[in-house]
């Protein structure tokens, strides 16, 4: 299982930009377009988000047990080297 | 409509009110593609950065220009999706930042 999470909307250019910077490090990670669900998949999804950010905006980025809420390169650094 | 001309046809309007679009066109085309691409999908220029409900009546307040535009680029120079901007962030002269949510999360409803 990935331990990269990131919550994202596919028209989203701050999260196409975050996806892209996780690409340049080179790690694996598993993204959801919240945009692209419907029903109860984007209800269970929707909770989810809310219990890592409770603004539910985009992109929110889990790495291990750090979360990133928005295109911060630099703390996406941090939480990669496990700080 | 293509992105083009949708940036000709706001700046037009926009642009005497004081909202510069952000000089970054890496930034702003694809924003623009995506309010088009939230125009087909919705029948409305929801915002790009938002998770849009999909109906217009809940999803008033973030109908490009959202209505958090003013606070935003008051405060952060630039709004939430960073598509629109102030003069004195396209000119450089403060500091570029992530701008944090202000929509309530409650408005997501669907």
């Amino acid at each position: 299982m990935n331990d990269i999470k990131i919550y994202a909307l596919s028209t989203c250019i701050h999260c196409r930009n975050a996806k892209k910077y996780l690409d340049e490090c080179g790690v694996k990670y598993e993204c959801v377009h919240v945009d692209e669900l419907s029903g109860d998949d984007r209800k269970q999804i929707v909770q989810e988000i809310k219990d890592h950010n409770p603004a539910v905006s985009f992109p929110t980025i889990v790495i291990k047990n750090t979360v990133v809420v928005g295109y911060h390169k630099d703390k996406i650094d941090a939480a990669l080297k496990g700080e | 409509m293509d992105a083009k001309q949708l940036y000709k046809m706001l700046k037009k309007v926009q642009e005497p009110k004081g909202y510069y679009f952000n000089k970054d066109m890496d930034m702003t085309m694809p924003l623009l593609e995506s309010l088009l691409t939230n125009k087909d999908r919705f029948g409305y220029m929801a915002c790009p950065c938002r998770l849009a409900n999909g109906d217009f009546e809940a999803d008033k307040d973030i109908v490009c220009p959202c209505t958090y535009r003013e606070e935003d680029i008051k405060e952060y120079g630039a709004c939430f999706c960073a598509l629109y901007v102030s003069k004195e962030y396209n000119d450089g002269t403060i500091e570029k930042a992530v701008v944090p949510e202000r929509r309530p999360p409650e408005k997501i409803i669907f």
